[in-house]
């Protein structure tokens, strides 16, 4: 068994802080991730309210907004504000910052998304009843649409998480040392005593990642069952 | 911005776009036969296989390309699997993309009554050609929608290529960046090239989602 894990490049995880370093790579990223949804859960659902009112200059902006950055790759997303800003205006974005404004761009676009869907899927009778019972505009939105929005928003909201958390794996791209560049890193320095370590290190950052998006998809999926 | 140097790299876009889209399509094929496979063993409960299918799909969708693409070019050659970086892009592409395709033909011939397959075999047909004949041509009707969507999804994936040092757009800009530091331009073709990539099929998803809603799954 010893042999295994050694000759499969395990055991490089048991050197010195490696197991912890590892993790804090993971930990980047996630922070990334967490910063991103929430900035996209706020404006999101606003983005999504406003797109329900069906005012004609906001369906323009945001059915363009929406259209560039789904056809575009984050990736491309990510080269254009962390190169391209700072050619074109001098903008000088850390990569931390610039990732943050990608991510939180496209969640914002997502989660409008599925704020529209999820308003424009509720009966207009809600409103005219409430309307009925003598309860105010504001009143009629807190008490009996937004309660309804959320439940039916929950999973894709949940569903947004894993995948943020999958498309932060990037940002190693632009040069933040996440996981897979602690990896890299680890690999580099273990070459001589470890030439398996790439086989057992990226294995585990594989499992890492299952581990870390997982147990959100299966929530996700609770939810959505439970709704129908 | 400077028109003779999109001129001139041109022709390096260009080669990296067929690049792109070779892999890219050849990663979506292999994503489509794995998917109606891992459906098929899913939505027939195929002993042992379920299984297998069932942690397959579940490793695969929660777990970025980026990382699967590093686990197959730089991990399994420790194991004595050694590929070319074509062949990895194409293989992760497809593995990735099968776990995606495989949810979706499952719905697809979940939406299918059950009825059909006993009308079928009440009309003499074997259980090969319910499938092939009555079962699967609905079930992708219906599934269309959200195949097409997985396929936009792989197509703007294969952005990480560059990763395992593929020279694909990606990786074209960056390198052209690097050596000439024309940002603007360099970004601008990669962002066109993108959309002639992306928009004929977002457009084609939109025309079969509308069909599909308008009861053509039911015609």
């Amino acid at each position: 068994m010893g042999d295994v894990i050694t000759g499969l490049g395990f055991d490089v995880l048991w050197k010195g802080s490696n197991w912890l370093r590892l993790l804090g790579g993971l930990l980047t990223a996630l922070e990334i991730s967490l910063f991103s949804v929430l900035i996209s859960l706020a404006a999101g659902s606003l983005l999504g309210v406003l797109m329900s009112l069906n005012k004609k200059a906001i369906d323009i902006f945001s059915k363009l907004y929406l259209e560039i950055i789904r056809i575009m790759p984050q990736m491309v997303l990510l080269f254009i504000v962390y190169f391209g800003a700072a050619r074109a205006w001098g903008l000088n974005f850390s990569p931390e910052t610039a990732s943050v404004i990608v991510f939180s761009l496209w969640g914002t676009a997502e989660m409008s998304d599925l704020v529209r869907g999820s308003l424009q899927s509720i009966p207009k009778a809600q409103y005219e009843s409430s309307a009925a019972l003598g309860m105010s505009t504001a009143k009629t939105y807190i008490y009996v649409i937004i309660p309804q929005m959320i439940r039916r928003t929950l999973p894709g909201t949940i569903n947004l998480i894993t995948r943020m958390i999958k498309t932060t794996s990037l940002v190693m791209m632009i040069g933040i040392v996440e996981v897979l560049k602690v990896g890299q890193q680890i690999i580099e320095a273990n070459r001589k005593s470890s030439p398996n370590a790439a086989f057992g290190v990226f294995a585990t950052i594989f499992l890492l990642y299952f581990l870390a998006c997982w147990p959100i998809s299966c929530l996700s999926r609770y939810l959505e069952k439970k709704a129908v | 911005m400077d028109t003779e140097a999109i001129r001139e790299y041109l022709p390096r876009f260009a080669e990296a776009f067929l690049l792109t889209v070779r892999i890219g399509w050849m990663g979506i094929g292999l994503s489509l036969v794995i998917g109606i496979a891992g459906a098929f063993i899913l939505h027939y409960r195929v002993p042992v296989l379920k299984g297998l299918t069932k942690g397959y799909i579940e490793l695969f969708r929660n777990t970025p390309l980026l990382v699967q693409l590093f686990f197959i070019y730089f991990g399994l050659p420790k194991l004595g699997v050694m590929i070319s970086p074509e062949v990895c892009g194409f293989v992760g592409l497809g593995l990735l993309g099968g776990s995606y395709m495989a949810e979706s033909f499952r719905s697809g011939l979940e939406a299918v009554p059950g009825i059909q397959s006993e009308s079928a075999l009440s009309l003499g047909m074997n259980r090969r050609q319910i499938f092939f004949y009555v079962v699967l041509p609905q079930a992708f009707a219906v599934s269309s929608p959200s195949v097409v969507a997985n396929v936009i999804f792989l197509l703007k994936e294969t952005s990480v290529f560059s990763a395992i040092s593929l020279m694909d757009l990606m990786f074209t800009a960056k390198d052209l960046i690097g050596l000439y530091y024309r940002t603007t331009e360099c970004l601008t073709l990669l962002v066109v090239f993108y959309v002639i990539m992306l928009l004929p099929v977002s457009i084609v998803g939109r025309v079969l989602e509308k069909k599909v809603r308008s009861g053509y799954s039911h015609g």
